[in-house]
């Protein structure tokens, strides 16, 4: 019954999509400024039946109705009424329902929200997010319906790969697909504004509350994903630079330069076929990503069960997008010729775009070079973080610095300033007693420490300065803070861990430097859809003879047999404790894996407030800023 | 300048996505395998007791060299202990251990509690070097003859019958 509903749905919103290209289509003739009422109604009838076949598939995870296919894969009665919610979006077919609920979303808001914009461009737009949205479903329905009938139905079902079992990577992908699918818009809005020829003012105005939106969304997507990798895959990390990840950094690069490139465009100081081809690409990206995850190319934690077929699917959209986009940004977009005076706002943003483009560029290739590699000369390797860290990492003070003084400068203008001020020497102060805190010799590192306290103090300073004169570019001053924080917490982070790993059977202890680890007691318990092995440690801090305990487990997973380590992690306010065991096979004993992870809550904390920066702004959009 | 920049964006975006579909099909699992018969690439690897290098190519005065990546922290590794000290009695192989990734202090206690069976202890503390060697996993083990080309590569822990069947090997 379920799985009809849906089926109806879709069809639905396919019916009422097509109606909408067709309508647009008529109405591009007529030349009056007034959108009819009947286009506003076919979008609010699309949105109506998208999101009713996403509740229908909701609903048909929650009662567990095993004669859909998607629902007998991918969930189990078992299974907490929180993971048969997410494994709605668990999977290829329920995420892809999700991203056209994303893209229709979008594509009403975006209709409904511009009321006064020009009618062309608001038309095209809508014409162009439609056929992304028809393409989607046509996807949807003939190669991943989730939908699809199973007869005859099964008792069971196969149950959630427990390694998403995770309330981080619940939330983790409606987030990113937020951010990934939300660029659609944008995409579509840009190719409008090259057709229908508005002003740079109004294309930035009408695009910009959407690269906010999608920005934040893409930067609080990525924090959780993380988040999910420290705690859930147990390597201490955050960040691995795996293929997947970078996939979702891509998009984020290109969003964050457009972010920077609006503020430009709505000065009507140039940069329109920059925006323009900046959204295009955030949209490509997000696509490619896609392309990389869901057709197995890539072999990843995230990567779903794959199929060609899935990814020559997405490739052949990637192709027809691409080619368009470039077709029409060759036939219509305006020739600009604007000098850029050196000491004035938009030049900083300008090279802030291109450190986010190379970037994009070191990413891209790292993620893309072995895949090809592979694919002309047979032969694999993989990039890892040494590539990444070596070639990214002496940009970072460049960037720090213009980030430090850019937004000091006036927009339009050619006023040096001088570089030597009370902020430079206190940020002097600051790093000669934090480097005599660390001790670090690597003279790179040094620099980088050096510009991020630098970026700190100056923002901090600037907060102070404008907070007087009752201006606040509070956004940026956020922003900037917390990437600041971010790049300084990380560096301390990265000096400051400890990690060893030693094999222990039980009641013995493992003696180091500054901890003593004693092996307690093994317990076997059984939980709802799982088995556990628990470890009992108790750990002990030689200097502040503090002692913890914790209990790292071995989980075994029924449905589907699945083994899982879960680490256990305590988490002070400064510093966290991290365990890990995994039992070595036919022997009584135990790997363990202990490390001591200091700030990672204030790592997390940067990035909140990175984040919270794009959507302060959303909320404080001042058409016009005057500073 | 538009109409050239229009073509040479197009040929760019169509070679990448004709490498894309080729790549579709491509199998996807990380595989060794074809690295047997080529030699192995030149490097400079770390010792473990001293400061000092020593670069692959010195392997060539060897009859047949294997080289194994273990580390002290890697529980199959132990498995496979004896059975590398089994094969450190045959006269003309040399085996080269390479440390993977380890604590120092570990290794040694390792070896002295299981045995020592490397002709020439080397170490690899960020595993770098390993990646030269197509290692992405420990233990793993690789043959080589007196040429420096590959003659066998064994992922996982050894058994006894890959034993015998490097013992064949180095008989013939």
């Amino acid at each position: 019954m379920l799985s009809d509903l849906g089926t109806l749905f879709i069809n639905g919103a396919l019916l009422t999509s097509f109606s909408i290209i067709y309508f647009s289509f008529k109405e591009l003739k007529i030349s009056n400024n007034l959108v009819p009422k009947k286009i506003y109604k076919l979008s609010l009838f699309q949105l109506f039946f998208t999101i009713s076949s996403f509740f229908v598939l909701l609903l048909a995870y929650i009662f567990s109705d095993f004669t859909l296919v998607n629902v007998y894969e991918n969930s189990h009665t078992n299974k907490p009424l929180f993971y048969k919610i997410s494994g709605t979006w668990g999977n290829h077919e329920g995420s892809l329902l999700l991203w056209i609920n994303i893209l229709v979303l979008f594509s009403s808001l975006f209709l409904f929200i511009n009321k006064n914009r020009d009618k062309k461009f608001k038309i095209l737009t809508l014409l162009f997010q439609n056929l992304l949205i028809i393409i989607f479903l046509v996807f949807l329905l003939s190669n991943s319906n989730p939908f699809s009938k199973l007869f005859p139905v099964p008792l069971e079902g196969l149950g959630l790969n427990p390694i998403l079992q995770d309330p981080a990577l619940a939330i983790h992908p409606p987030l990113l697909y937020v951010g990934f699918v939300g660029s659609s818009i944008y995409f579509s809005a840009a190719l409008a504004a090259l057709i229908s020829k508005i002003d740079s003012q109004s294309l930035a105005i009408s695009i910009k509350p959407w690269v906010l939106v999608s920005w934040f969304f893409q930067t609080v997507g990525i924090l959780v994903g993380s988040i999910w990798a420290y705690y859930e895959l147990g390597w201490g990390g955050f960040w691995f630079w795996d293929p997947v990840e970078n996939s979702s950094l891509m998009p984020w690069f290109v969003m964050t330069a457009l972010l920077h490139s609006i503020l430009v465009l709505e000065r009507r100081i140039g940069l329109y076929s920059w925006v323009i081809v900046l959204s295009i690409l955030t949209f490509t990206m997000s696509v490619s990503g896609t392309f990389l995850v869901r057709s197995g190319i890539l072999n990843s934690v995230h990567t779903f069960a794959s199929d060609p077929s899935r990814g020559l699917f997405i490739l052949s959209f990637l192709i027809l997008m691409v080619f368009s986009s470039i077709f029409i940004f060759f036939k219509f977009a305006p020739n600009e010729n604007k000098k850029y005076t050196i000491f004035s706002k938009e030049s900083f943003i300008i090279a802030n775009n291109w450190f986010m483009i190379f970037f994009l560029a070191v990413v891209l290739i790292g993620t893309l070079y072995p895949v090809f590699l592979d694919t002309i000369t047979g032969s694999k390797i993989s990039v890892g973080p040494p590539y990444y860290n070596l070639v990214l990492a002496p940009f970072l003070i460049p960037l720090l610095f213009l980030m430090t003084s850019g937004p000091n400068y006036k927009w339009v203008s050619n006023e040096a300033k001088s570089f030597f001020n009370i902020v430079l020497l206190l940020s002097i102060v600051f790093f000669i007693i934090t480097f005599f805190i660390i001790e670090e010799n690597s003279f790179l590192l040094n620099l980088i420490l050096f510009f991020s306290i630098y970026l700190i103090t100056q923002t901090l300073f600037d907060f102070y300065e404008s907070s007087k004169k009752k201006n606040i570019n509070i956004s940026r001053i956020i922003s900037h803070l917390g990437f600041g924080l971010l790049i300084f917490f990380i560096y301390v982070n990265h000096i400051f861990s400890i990690e060893n790993n030693f094999n222990l059977k039980l009641g013995e202890t493992k003696k180091m430097d500054n901890y003593t680890i004693k092996f307690n007691n093994l317990e076997q318990q059984s939980v709802k859809n799982y088995k556990s092995i628990v470890g009992y440690f108790n750990i002990l801090d030689k200097k502040t003879s503090k002692s913890e305990e914790l209990n790292p487990e071995i989980r075994i997973y029924d449905k589907p047999i699945t083994i899982t380590y879960e680490a256990s992690i305590k988490s002070g306010l400064f510093s966290d404790t991290y365990l890990t065991m995994s039992n070595i096979s036919d022997t009584d004993i135990f790997n363990i894996k202990f490390q001591v992870k200091p700030f990672m809550n204030f790592i997390w904390f940067s990035v909140l407030l990175l984040s919270s920066g794009g959507i302060l702004n959303f909320f404080n959009r001042k058409k016009y800023e005057k500073n | 300048m538009k109409k050239i920049n229009y073509i040479l964006i197009s040929i760019l975006f169509s070679i990448l996505f004709i490498i894309l579909y080729f790549s579709l099909g491509n199998q996807r699992v990380y595989d060794t395998k074809d690295l047997i018969g080529k030699k192995i690439s030149e490097v400079e690897i770390n010792l473990f007791q001293s400061s000092g290098t020593i670069n692959t190519k010195e392997f060539i005065k060897n009859e047949f060299t294997i080289i194994n990546f273990w580390a002290s922290w890697c529980g199959p590794c132990r498995k496979e202990h004896p059975n590398l000290v089994r094969l450190s009695k045959i006269k003309n192989l040399k085996i080269i251990g390479i440390n993977f990734k380890d604590d120092k202090e570990n290794a040694k206690s390792f070896l002295k509690e299981n045995g020592n069976p490397f002709d020439i202890l080397t170490e690899d503390k960020d595993g770098k070097n390993s990646v030269n060697f197509g290692v992405y996993g420990i233990p793993e083990t690789i043959l080589i003859d007196s040429e420096l080309k590959i003659l066998k590569k064994y992922i996982g822990p050894l058994n006894i019958k890959e034993v015998n069947e490097i013992r064949k090997i180095v008989k013939k």
